[in-house]
């Protein structure tokens, strides 16, 4: 059974995961996501590096730190580069949603997400403390915004977002799934995020644009 | 031995993908892939063979052999096999027509190999953490391979691919993650709470809502890879725009590998929450996946889009099949997978050189192939009769025994709702077919042309689709046992 301190502390780093993804929905500046992602990497880190320091386990203190590194330096670092690429479109195109309607959705989804976390938290430690359901919103927060936001960087914060969040959840249920898929996940995102780089970048040389709804050729 | 025969499916093509990128040069690199593709074909028979001493395990549950394993390797070789050797006429093809670059030929003789040996990571391992990452190494695996002719449409097609299958498989990750927790509430031990066997034994303490919550971001997770509703519009992208041996690798066997995935984690479902809850998903997707291909047969103009449909349609036909979870049904599934595989290939491999020819992949550029080319000619007759379950071919056979099982389940409105949907189907699709394979030929098109690889290819495909047709053969007790492990008991 987690301390008072300890579920403070991790109510307060999901809580932190939440409100970036919040404000990432929010702002349209691509730097401003990516700086926002990074902020949400630090969170996420924060959650097994607060739990391997109470329980002394230099293990999950040095997953944390994999994590920081991934999250909040080499992914956003990837993503920064897509943004320099852009000459033209620095910012989130005309929304298919606009900002007011999307904060509003965001705030059923999260809703929502505390409604399917409750059995989980149950589950978890027997209290209805809102950590689990605040990083199941950060997952719904992100498949929103992949599919409202045109820009092909957008869709790549929103990929992250997402993996944030599972991550997120991974470390509050289990404190980690067990190193090995652990490693494989994140090398996963790794390359899916290079993959989504290089493809971002070809799809600006070849289209002169990266509004993915411009991304009109196939169709029935 | 048996830790030999599942290491050996994924070392010999990682073996031919270094071998590939080492040498660049791609004749001996489709030659090395092939043989990997024959390596995993042998190292599944020869586990078939020893099925008695089943299941067995190796690294500390890390890699699992079982009926269903090897079933699994012997499909991925078989359709392995001749999409591999078309390789080599593809690409001479690509290089003869300034369409490649070497720094491109290289790449893709070594993800080819690489991708066929994702997939048969996924399904030797025995631990479903092990099993996502390979499912996720294939999408990262195959974006370059979607993307590979560059160009717009390709470009296009890549990205949607990746960024689709890639939130489909994350959510499939965190459905793993719920049910990692609930077994190891269930007090299993945390370094064994993902292996398949060990979830199997506590299936029945696992907490049910946690298992409920988790199975259906499965469901759909896994869904996305294996071209189920609602993550599937990356398919008709992704298979219209790659090249021809890699749509029908995808076609034939990565979406096997995604319905795989699923299949191997049903048991367990079933056991925590009952049959009714996976079979009540799977019938609801499955039913809106064919119905939803057989509407996009009918308007068809494209004939890469018209084949990936197809393959949409027999993905939910195995999603159906899944739901029932007979004995019966499972025996089908498998035949399904084998037959649709082997017939895809054929057809995805006639029409690359059909594209090839005619520069188009519109229907009514496409006359006269019977006339102009026997080979691809009969190629494309043989796969469509096939693959829209005529006689005397297996898909025939696994329609029948699907549609039998789903009356023995006494589900009458999915058979009734489905054998509507499967004539529409196969109204779009004969039509097409027919008016491409015999109308008359323009005067002035294009020779078809046929490397001699890709005949190969070709004739040992037409073979072992008539073969399939005509017998199971040993493989009917192979599918048996495999279906026992995943059937819904009694």
């Amino acid at each position: 059974m987690p301390g008072q301190t300890e579920t403070v502390t991790v109510t307060t780093a999901a809580g932190a995961l939440l409100l970036t993804a919040v404000l990432i929905v929010w702002r349209r500046e691509l730097r401003a996501m990516v700086l926002l992602l990074t902020c949400q990497g630090v969170a996420l880190a924060a959650l097994p590096i607060i739990e391997g320091m109470q329980r002394a386990e230099a293990g999950l203190v040095s997953i944390g730190l994999v994590v920081l590194t991934l999250r909040a330096a080499v992914l956003p670092l990837v993503l920064a580069r897509l943004v320099t690429a852009h000459s033209t479109a620095r910012r989130e195109g005309r929304p298919v949603i606009g900002t007011v309607a999307s904060l509003l959705v965001t705030a059923l989804l999260i809703v929502l997400s505390f409604a399917m976390a409750r059995p989980i938290q149950r589950l978890a430690d027997g209290t209805d403390a809102p950590a689990v359901g605040m990083v199941l919103a950060v997952v719904f927060i992100a498949l929103f915004t992949m599919a409202t936001r045109r820009r092909a960087l957008s869709q790549a914060v929103g990929f992250l977002m997402l993996d944030n969040g599972i991550t997120g959840i991974a470390f509050l249920l289990t404190s980690g799934v067990p190193v090995i898929v652990e490693l494989g996940a994140s090398l996963d995102v790794l390359f899916v995020t290079l993959v989504l780089g290089l493809l971002g970048r070809a799809l600006q040389r070849t289209f002169g644009d990266t509004d993915t709804h411009r991304l009109r050729e196939l169709r029935d | 031995m048996t830790t030999l025969l599942l290491v050996l499916p994924v070392a010999a093509p990682a073996a031919a993908a270094l071998l590939a990128f080492i040498s660049g040069r791609h004749r001996q690199a489709a030659m090395a892939a092939c043989a990997a593709a024959v390596i995993i074909a042998a190292c599944g028979g020869l586990l078939a063979v020893s099925q008695a001493s089943m299941p067995d395990h190796a690294f500390g549950g890390l890699l699992r052999a079982d009926a269903l394993t090897a079933t699994l390797l012997i499909i991925i070789g078989t359709v392995g096999i001749p999409a591999t050797w078309a390789g080599i006429g593809y690409l001479a093809q690509e290089i003869a027509g300034g369409h490649s670059t070497p720094r491109r030929v290289r790449w893709y003789s070594t993800l080819v190999p690489a991708f066929l040996g994702a997939m048969a990571l996924a399904v030797v391992s025995g631990n479903i953490g092990l099993t996502w990452a390979a499912v996720e190494a294939t999408t990262v695996i195959t974006a370059f391979l979607v993307g590979h002719r560059r160009g717009r449409a390709a470009l296009e097609a890549a990205w949607k691919y990746v960024v689709i299958c890639s939130v489909g498989i994350a959510l499939a990750l965190l459905g793993t993650v719920l049910l990692y927790f609930a077994a190891v509430h269930a007090g299993v031990p945390a370094e064994h709470a993902l292996d398949i066997e060990t979830l199997l034994h506590h299936a029945g303490s696992l907490d049910p809502a946690v298992t409920r919550t988790a199975a259906g971001l499965l469901l759909i997770g896994y869904g996305a890879k294996a071209g189920l509703i609602p993550f599937h519009s990356w398919l008709a992208d992704a298979h219209s725009q790659a090249p021809a041996p890699v749509s029908a690798l995808m076609s034939g066997v990565l979406l096997a590998v995604g319905a795989f995935a699923l299949l191997r984690v049903k048991p367990v479902i079933d056991m925590a929450v009952g049959t009714g809850f996976l079979r009540g998903g799977l019938l609801v997707v499955g039913l809106a996946t064919v119905a939803l291909a057989a509407l996009m047969l009918v308007g068809q103009t494209d004939y890469k889009r018209m084949l990936a449909y197809s393959s949409m349609e027999n993905m939910g036909l195995v999603a159906i099949a899944a739901a029932v979870g007979s004995r019966l049904a499972m025996v089908a599934l498998l035949l399904h997978v084998l037959a649709h595989g082997i017939a895809k290939t054929l057809l995805f491999l006639a029409a690359g050189q059909l594209q090839h020819a005619h520069g188009s992949t519109a229907i009514a550029a496409v006359r006269g192939v019977l006339a102009r080319s026997r080979l691809i000619g009969v190629a494309m007759a043989i796969g469509v009769a096939a693959v829209v379950a005529l006689p005397p071919f297996g898909l025939f056979g696994s329609v029948v025994s699907i549609a039998r099982s789903l009356a023995e389940a006494r589900l009458i409105w999915v058979l009734a709702a489905l054998a509507i949907l499967l004539v529409i189907a196969f109204a779009g699709m004969a039509e097409r077919t027919v008016t491409m394979l015999l109308g008359n030929p323009d005067p002035d098109a294009p020779a078809i042309a046929v490397p001699r690889s890709l005949a190969t290819a070709l004739a040992v495909g037409v073979i072992a689709c008539v073969a399939l047709g005509i017998t199971m053969g040993p493989l009917g007790g192979l599918f048996a046992g495999a279906a026992d492990i995943v059937a819904v008991p009694g």
